[in-house]
């Protein structure tokens, strides 16, 4: 009578088709939050997977409430019974209790569902799908599309010619069995038995004439086979099928990043800080949009190095500031490494904006002649103190750096420099970079 | 306690396998059959994993159900509290279906595994099968199919309309769903075959029927005014749409002027869900308190005829004593009576009065005090009553003397509280009442009722609410379930508040003010 059914290796996830609607509904909310999120997050936050999975969302009840006709919990003449009476008798006056506690009078919360507004954890996918919505990479590689794209090879279905390396044995096959059953090619059975049997009318000596005759009819049955089976060919040229393909050309979905940043005397905690932030961003977004993706780390005082992650960050330095070298290591690993038919190549250069007085001119020299045409996309970022933040307001006013680069920011889109001077404003501003509209003025 | 030969006990160790399980299933369905002479469906026990709990906790515990987000948030809600420690989950959810499905949690240990069974796959699978309210007005036979047609249907009118659009009318429709029921009188539920079949003849009928109420309305664009319809006309427009209706979702599922067929239908498919759900809200503590004694009843049996060991037993007693604590009113884990508590008590107390009645027992409960066989006098009761009904028959002054019950009246007029009952001879009965009384759903819920609406005027549609005591609704709830009547109405809305003794209007609410 009764039925036990393991259930456990049902197919987990049965609630996200709810959960996904229930993000759609709380979109909203859940991207405050999101958007919020980040000014608090540390880099190395981002690049532990798993300390990231769960970002934490609190969607208050308005946003998701659901109403109904409920009673209101004040007012009117109510009766309750409670259990548990100690000293109580008929009559006792009581003063109406203010909280909940002991509570004829009880209050409910006040959308009268007795509901908190309640957190939950987001995956990492759905953390990067909302923070970084509506953005898009700046797609510049279109005018160069035939770079950007690898050869591959895909399946083009069944031919009847072709090498024999790529003979498709199944199909092959199942032609040939098909052809030898239809025009009824003797199997090797068939003839292993008459063989057999010419064997035993062979052994007996002087056999009587019915014997001969059938010895004789049994050898004219095997030849007439054996003649048979060689006209109808185990496999027939016509049984063969091969398998084709086709080259086809691909996007290339190898992207790697330039971290570039001046490390210098002149860069504190709270510059490198904020420059970590925007690098974290970069690398977050193109990692959300390429399959694989690889992060170079330059640093420079007046001269630069290619670096981990760890020294790149966390390393003190002194020196002056020569931003060129930075550019012309950036130039050479591009040569050295990452060949720009394969590799979609992103820069992102962060610097409190000095440098040596005669670099200037020959950092946009590099850029534009040589950096740019290889790059999809390279951004600056100008750290500011928050003093300057109101001095350097328009974009005209600035370092001899800034200048030079606004210069060549005019001839390339794909190029772009923004100012920053506080932790909330890197967020925003990397919006403003990678916001699509910029990709259609690129274009 | 009867002696019996002792067996060997079923198993020793804790943790279960499904041989096991099925071995502990007969010596429970032994003595749950034989001795209490139980009625079940056929058991379907299923073992599922803590998420398929929470799963299964999103969808108010049925198998299947159609995609909205509010499950989607029940879903978010359980699973943190869950997973930061601060709720755990339920050892099983039972369903009222046939055969009757239990899910078990894989985490149980044996022993939880044979009370959880006790409880559920018995207890609370004989109270479906054979409760007056479940047998009226459920059909534990079709409720899968129905499911599944639920689900398909609203999956299919996403793909056909848009999410966004059946979420609107789904979101409209759950707001009502306390509305949407009938509380008198059964009506008969068409199969899924029927269901379909009806929907299609609908889709045909609703293509012409717009047309067709433009050509064949005479007095189109030509109303009268208010003032010259008669007493006996307005009777009659009532009359027609069967009016004063409870049940709102039914009646806009009838009567809306611009529900699409399609909409109609899914309002039905909430309107069934919460049809099928009533009975189990008008049943919390008979129904726990049925599963409970069961389970007692069961393990005790298990224990003595040692199909089960020490160890087991106490620690399944320990869980049962954990679901039947009852904090008092000042205690900070006080939160209300404990159905479960307050079940058990009354039904042990129901075999304590069948057993070894005292003199007021003879002369509270003449019918029963002394009749020795209390299996059928609980079998009766578990039969033929619901909340309410129950403890207003069976609540003895021994139970409200143990619980120490008390009554308090709190009048907004007045500045205190007054506590006017407590358990003496005065009491009882009056405790008793009041008891019984806030297990009422008719009291508990507000009675609202479609009373009007002039399809050939301005088609306002207008709701009544019978106020009692004075007790008003909340507000910003309200509100909002209007603007929610009035997406599925398509015109405006009017509540109205009456006391239910003077008949005074006590307030008046209506959506074309609030859209101002």
């Amino acid at each position: 009578m009764h039925h036990f059914i393991d259930r456990r290796r049902n197919p987990s996830g049965k609630s996200l088709s709810n959960r996904q609607r229930l993000m759609r509904r709380a979109r909203h909310y859940i991207k405050q939050t999101v958007d919020k999120s980040v000014a608090n997050r540390s880099i190395r936050d981002t690049k532990d997977d798993s300390h990231s999975e769960h970002e934490i969302v609190t969607i208050p009840v308005k946003g998701i409430s659901e109403p109904r006709f409920v009673h209101s919990s004040a007012g009117g003449l109510r009766h309750k019974v409670f259990p548990g009476n100690k000293d109580f008798v008929t009559g006792d006056r009581l003063p109406r209790p203010k909280s909940n506690v002991g509570g004829a009078g009880s209050k409910a919360s006040k959308d009268g569902e007795g509901e908190d507004e309640f957190s939950f954890g987001l995956t990492r996918n759905e953390y990067l799908d909302i923070l970084f919505e509506g953005l898009e990479l700046p797609d510049l590689s279109k005018k160069k599309m035939g770079k950007q794209e690898t050869i591959s090879l895909r399946r083009g279905g069944i031919t009847t010619s072709g090498s024999p390396s790529n003979l498709n044995l199944v199909r092959t096959m199942r032609h040939s069995l098909g052809r030898r059953i239809a025009l009824q090619r003797p199997s090797t059975a068939e003839i292993q038995r008459l063989e057999a049997q010419i064997e035993r009318l062979i052994h007996i000596k002087n056999p009587p004439a019915d014997i001969s005759d059938e010895l004789k009819d049994l050898r004219q049955c095997l030849e007439k086979i054996k003649r048979r089976r060689s006209v109808i060919g185990f496999i027939d040229p016509v049984d063969l099928r091969f398998n084709t393909f086709r080259p086809e050309t691909r996007p290339n979905y190898k992207a790697v990043i330039f971290c570039l940043m001046d490390v210098s005397g002149s860069m504190q905690e709270r510059e490198k800080d904020l420059a970590k932030r925007f690098f974290m961003l970069v690398h977050l977004f193109i990692e959300s949009v390429y399959a694989e993706t690889e992060i170079v780390f330059i640093r420079h005082t007046q001269t630069a190095e290619d670096v981990d992650e760890e020294t790149f960050f966390y390393d003190q330095q002194t020196g002056g500031t020569i931003v060129s070298s930075a550019l012309e290591k950036m130039r050479d690993i591009i040569a050295d490494r990452y060949s720009p038919d394969e590799w979609n190549i992103y820069g992102a250069q962060a610097s409190d904006g000095e440098n040596y007085s005669q670099d200037s001119a020959k950092c946009a020299d590099l850029l534009s002649k040589v950096l740019l045409p290889v790059c999809q996309y390279y951004a600056y970022v100008e750290i500011i103190p928050e003093r300057e933040k109101k001095l350097l307001a328009t974009a005209d006013a600035g370092g001899e750096l800034w200048q030079a680069y606004r210069r060549v920011r005019q001839s390339w889109p794909r190029f772009d420099i923004e100012r920053v001077a506080n932790r909330n404003h890197i967020y925003p501003l990397f919006r403003t970079l990678f916001s699509p509209k910029l990709t259609g003025s690129g274009v | 306690m009867k002696s019996q030969k002792k067996m060997t006990p079923l198993f020793t160790g804790c943790s279960w396998s499904f041989d096991l399980l099925g071995q502990a299933h007969d010596a429970i369905s032994k003595i749950a059959l034989d001795e209490l002479k139980l009625d079940i469906y056929p058991n379907q026990i299923e073992i599922i994993s803590a998420e398929q709990m929470l799963d299964a906790y999103s969808c108010a515990g049925l198998p299947l159900m159609y995609h909205h987000w509010s499950f989607g948030k029940r879903f978010v809600r359980d699973e943190s509290n869950y997973r930061r420690g601060r709720s755990g989950l339920a050892y099983e959810i039972v369903i009222n279906s046939n055969p009757c499905i239990s899910y078990n949690m894989e985490e149980n240990s044996m022993a939880m595994q044979i009370l959880v069974m006790s409880h559920a796959a018995f207890g609370h699978n004989h109270f479906f099968k054979n409760n007056y309210l479940f047998r009226d007005w459920t059909d534990a036979s079709s409720i899968h199919d129905y499911l599944a047609f639920a689900k398909s249907f609203i999956a299919q009118c996403e793909q056909e309309y848009g999410e966004e659009e059946v979420e609107a009318v789904l979101d409209a429709a759950h707001a009502l769903q306390d509305q949407g029921v009938f509380r008198y009188g059964r009506v008969a539920q068409p199969t899924t075959k029927e269901g379909e079949a009806m929907q299609l003849l609908r889709d045909q009928y609703a293509n012409q029927k717009s047309v067709l109420d433009l050509w064949t309305d005479r007095n189109f664009g030509t109303c009268e005014p208010h003032e010259n319809l008669t007493e006996i006309d307005v009777a009659e427009r009532r009359k027609g749409m069967q009016l004063p209706e409870e049940n709102i979702l039914y009646f806009l599922e009838k009567h809306s002027p611009i529900l699409k067929p399609w909409q109609r239908q899914v309002i039905r498919i909430v309107g069934f869900l919460a049809q099928y759900l009533y009975p189990q809200k008008q049943t919390k503590v008979i129904n726990e308190g049925c599963a409970t004694f069961v389970h007692h009843y069961i393990i005790n049996r298990l224990y003595e005829t040692g199909q089960i060991t020490q160890g087991t037993f106490l620690e399944i007693i320990h869980n049962h004593t954990n679901v039947i604590t009852q904090p008092e009113f000042d205690s900070p884990r006080f939160s209300g009576i404990n159905p479960y508590a307050l079940g058990f008590a009354m039904m042990e107390d129901i075999r304590r009065i069948c057993e070894n009645p005292t003199r007021e027992d003879r002369e509270w409960f003449p019918t029963f005090a002394g009749n020795n066989d209390w299996a059928s006098v609980l079998r009766d009761a578990w039969r033929n009553y619901r909340d309410d009904s129950f403890i207003l028959q069976f609540l003895s002054p021994h139970l409200i003397r143990k619980f120490k019950l008390f009554a308090i009246t709190d009048n907004a007029k007045q500045p205190n509280l007054i506590v006017s009952q407590i358990h003496n001879r005065e009491g009882y009965r009056n405790i008793r009442r009041l008891l019984a009384k806030s297990y009422d759903l008719a009291f508990l819920e507000p009675d609202i009722q479609v009373v009007d609406a002039n399809m050939s005027g301005d088609r306002e549609l207008k709701l009544n609410h019978t106020v009692h005591d004075g007790i008003q609704l909340e507000t910003h709830n309200r509100v909002e379930v209007l603007r929610h009547i009035k997406q599925l109405w398509g015109y405006e809305v009017r509540l109205t508040g009456r006391d239910q003794k003077s008949g005074d209007v006590c307030y008046e609410s209506a959506t074309a003010v609030t859209a101002e």
